[in-house]
């Protein structure tokens, strides 16, 4: 997932009265659900808000392996640093994918990095957060991919064909990752005290940020209507918190810890758990910049681009020379 | 498929991938990758589209090498088989005395 706050690239909503021929056109095939694909005609307005969101939600996946990589040499088995291997991969198969998509809309992959490092476009605000100690990676396959897996079955059904395809895939591929998490918890919020305290800790520092994936309140997100009259935005920010806190809540009394928030009461009424908002003023100082590993992540990122542009560099001018030498042996042989 | 874009200094070709699974009648898309060259995108297309035992056989293309039908034609140009019913084999009535045909 990880698209939170994409500002959507329009003045609102447009009547069918205002639209021109072709909008009227394009809206109307969103309307019948079917799929825009990348050489249809569409509005700028559309492209560069999908731009936007496809590339945020490209670069979290991206990010998002850097809290789980810190673990990779720390696992306390072989077998569960070869699962977190395997999962942070499939991140960089996220990435990737996405990256396709958006690509799709006449964007390249490096022009988005580079935004990306520029400061020009952003990752989602969960990964500025740090991974203390083991438990808290049980807890980011768990809440962070579980919260993400709800955000991106909704986008599945989104207009644009290449990243509906996209979230298909990764839809797939991400179950594997909530339930390796879940299971790693299970194994510390069953085992010694000192490890259930762990887990607790784990989802206590992870509740709230978990929360803010899914973006500031509806009252307070002004980007949705034109978003979701565009079928890029399924839900709203709160109906998909909601439904997190409903799946997720059972699961923490599984594991015997308690609730992260003494507010969480079920609501006979309303049919959904109750539940404290996160607080939005650290959500939004995040998004700014001032997380707590803000600076590092963006570090780490830029220092791989920076490092590896020599290896980058190398194997397409040896790729170029290999290609030179067949052409000439060809005109060669003629 | 994605579309061409200008490549911005020494930035890797873009590659289509194609898979055919197990047991798997074609080769089918299944996305598209950077790589310098053909042989990078193949190990490429293994990393990422076959983690999970998706296929047995990967072809790659470079993505300006294919040339497609466009949107807009879609109506007129694959009209001609539409009135062509006949070509399917539920169009006949045959007798059930016949048997299995």
């Amino acid at each position: 997932m990880y698209a939170q706050m994409v500002k959507t690239a329009s003045d609102g909503v447009k009547s069918r009265e205002d639209m021109s021929p072709e909008e009227a056109a394009f809206q109307a095939k969103i309307d019948a659900d079917i799929k825009i694909e990348p050489r249809d005609w569409m509005p700028e307005d559309y492209r560069r808000t999908l731009i936007r969101q496809i590339g945020q939600h490209a670069h979290s996946e991206v990010v998002g392996q850097l809290p789980e990589g810190n673990w990779i040499t720390r696992a306390p088995t072989l077998e569960r640093k070869m699962i977190l291997l395997a999962k942070v991969q499939d991140e960089a198969g996220h990435g990737l994918y996405l990256y396709s998509a958006a690509e799709t809309l006449g964007v390249s992959r490096d022009e988005m990095v580079e935004m990306l490092h520029a400061g020009k476009m952003k990752y989602s605000s969960i990964f500025n957060y740090p991974t203390l100690n083991w438990a808290d990676i049980g807890a980011v396959g768990w809440l962070v991919d579980g919260a993400a897996i709800i955000n991106q079955v909704a986008l599945q059904r989104t207009s644009y064909g290449p990243y509906s395809r996209a979230m298909i895939r990764i839809c797939k591929e991400e179950s594997f990752h909530a339930r390796q998490g879940y299971s790693a918890i299970m194994k510390m919020a069953f085992g010694t005290p000192e490890q259930k305290r762990m887990a607790q800790h784990a989802v206590n520092r992870l509740w709230f940020p978990a929360l803010m994936m899914f973006g500031p309140s509806d009252k307070d997100s002004v980007h949705s209507e034109q978003s979701m009259a565009w079928k890029i935005k399924i839900k709203t920010n709160d109906e998909l918190r909601q439904q997190f806190v409903d799946q997720t809540v059972p699961q923490i009394l599984y594991l015997g810890l308690e609730l992260p928030d003494p507010n969480i009461k079920w609501n006979e009424e309303r049919g959904h758990y109750d539940f404290s908002d996160p607080d939005w003023s650290e959500f939004f100082n995040v998004l700014k910049g001032n997380g707590p590993c803000n600076t590092d992540r963006m570090k780490d990122r830029v220092g791989a681009w920076e490092d590896g542009e020599w290896v980058r560099d190398g194997l397409m001018a040896h790729a170029r020379k290999k290609q030179a030498r067949k052409d000439a042996a060809k005109i060669a042989a003629e | 498929m994605s579309n061409e874009t200008t490549p911005s200094r020494s930035e890797w070709p873009l590659w289509e991938v194609f898979i055919r699974g197990q047991h798997g009648m074609s080769h089918r898309h299944v996305g598209s990758l950077h790589a310098p060259d053909a042989e990078m995108a193949i190990k490429n297309a293994r990393d990422v589209y076959t983690r999970r035992n998706e296929g047995v056989s990967i072809w790659v293309v470079e993505a300006k090498h294919i040339a497609a039908t466009a949107p807009g034609e879609k109506g007129p140009f694959f009209e001609p088989s539409e009135s062509k019913v006949y070509r399917h084999p539920t169009f006949f009535d045959i007798p059930d005395e016949v048997g299995h045909m």
